[in-house]
């Protein structure tokens, strides 16, 4: 295995892209390194981007975004409280990934590329609206986070693309997200399904909305569907019981040892409508 | 690829090391730098027993490459006392009686030591959920939660 730690975004691409072999990016590692000790994917190429610069930084630009580095930890967001008061659902969201430990190396970016359908964070940064950066030989570009996952552990990254950021976008006044998931256990285990949402109010109207569920299709997805059940509503219960139903209907589940097909489905709709009217009480306040 | 040297700072001192980019912290610890007490349980990240603290941040060391410590600070078990004096965690747990086969013993000590820096005076289910990364197969962590939440009690009370 070659090892080697640039101090650029295009030296990462470059090595990436005249790499032979397995080629792996290394942030946190916690997938990468529990697949190399697991002899699951034993890398020939292994592009560790901690040396490059910022990469631990969570910034908050001018314009109101935010630019999150691609090796900033779950802990480090968690500690973040502007962060957090701005973007509750997605802080939650990472936090719910791992034990303490884990969580001192865990990104982002690491668990959006790993590619799991079951991924916490994910959901909430496509119901946030949330991009990355992309830096190749051509330059950079920044693509939506839904625009990422492709398969159960594959993406639609091509050789030579290293993702160097994740960014959020301003925070409208009355916005709220959240994200729930729901695990056989209380802590440290992966979700049967998780959901965000993301919403902004007018006059206590929902005008804005994004819904995105997680373990329940191949990919995580975002749900149309279930945004225009809430869109123009003020979260009455018959929006939520169309928001339940958008839901249902987005699933195409597996059955395995966490929950059968019928019960991800059940769960989707009971998620969406929980994590909607939390995102709705955040908004409000 | 050849072994990479690796300079960084354990306990407080400098060291240096040898090896393959593949090894782990853990196993450089253990076996280049003497530093047994990290033990590897899962050897995935589950179980804790190789908690260590890097630049200060409590990670699990079999999930650290060796030459991911290249200039940082790495602290373990070993540096928890100071010669003969035990810190107050490891006393406290010897008077709970909170551990008995030891094996997950260091890597608690260190996780809770990393917990009680950043919040002095925890409540259980802090203090629950903090070690959730941490599995004992013996004591059923009743008596490792009361030793933490006693040291804790103490120390705010030494303050």
């Amino acid at each position: 295995m070659q090892y080697y730690t640039p101090e650029s975004f295009s030296e990462a691409s470059k090595l990436s892209k005249n790499a032979t072999g397995i080629t792996r990016f290394l942030a946190g590692g916690t997938d990468v390194l529990v697949q190399l000790r697991s002899d699951i994917v034993i890398p020939d190429v292994l592009i560790d981007i901690k040396n490059i610069p910022d990469v631990e930084k969570i910034i908050k630009n001018p314009d109101g975004s935010w630019h999150i580095g691609v090796a900033v930890s779950g802990a480090q967001l968690n500690e973040h409280k502007d962060l957090q008061a701005e973007w509750p659902g997605v802080v939650e969201a990472m936090d719910l990934i791992g034990s303490t430990q884990i969580q001192g190396r865990a990104t982002l970016v690491g668990n959006l590329c790993n590619g799991s359908p079951a991924a916490d964070s994910v959901p909430a940064l496509m119901a946030a609206g949330a991009t990355v950066t992309i830096v190749n030989s051509s330059g950079n570009r920044e693509i939506g986070v839904d625009k990422i996952p492709q398969s159960p552990g594959k993406t639609n990254l091509e050789k030579g693309d290293v993702v160097s950021a994740i960014n959020l976008p301003a925070r409208h006044s009355n916005s709220g997200d959240a994200y729930l998931r729901l695990i056989p256990r209380t802590e440290m285990d992966i979700a049967v399904v998780g959901c965000g949402v993301n919403l902004s109010l007018e006059d206590d109207q929902v005008s804005e909305a994004r819904v995105s569920l997680g373990a329940v299709t191949p990919t995580v997805v975002l749900v149309e569907d279930a945004a225009k059940a809430i869109i123009g509503t003020k979260l009455d219960d018959q929006a939520l019981e169309v928001l339940a139903k958008a839901a249902r209907e987005a699933c195409n589940p597996i059955s395995d040892k966490r929950g059968t097909i019928e019960y991800r489905t059940h769960i989707a709709g009971v998620l969406a409508k929980r994590a909607a009217k939390i995102a709705y009480k955040r908004a409000r306040t | 690829m050849s072994n990479i040297h690796v300079n960084t700072i354990v306990n407080g001192d400098d060291v240096g090391f040898l090896c393959d980019p593949r090894e782990t912290l853990l196993d450089c610890l253990r076996d280049k730098l003497a530093l047994t007490g990290a033990k590897e349980g899962c050897g995935t990240g589950d179980c804790g027993a190789c908690s260590v603290t890097l630049d200060g941040r409590l990670v699990c060391s079999c999930l650290v490459l060796g030459v991911e410590a290249e200039g940082k600070e790495v602290e373990t078990i070993e540096g928890m006392s100071i010669g003969e004096d035990l810190h107050p965690l490891q006393e406290k747990f010897i008077e709970h009686a909170a551990l008995q086969c030891g094996i997950c013993t260091p890597g608690i000590l260190v996780a809770t030591k990393a917990l009680l820096e950043k919040n002095p005076n925890p409540t259980e289910t802090e203090v629950r959920y903090w070690l959730a990364g941490n599995l004992c197969r013996c004591t059923g962590y009743d008596k490792i939660i009361r030793a933490v939440l006693d040291t804790a009690a103490d120390l705010q009370e030494n303050q």
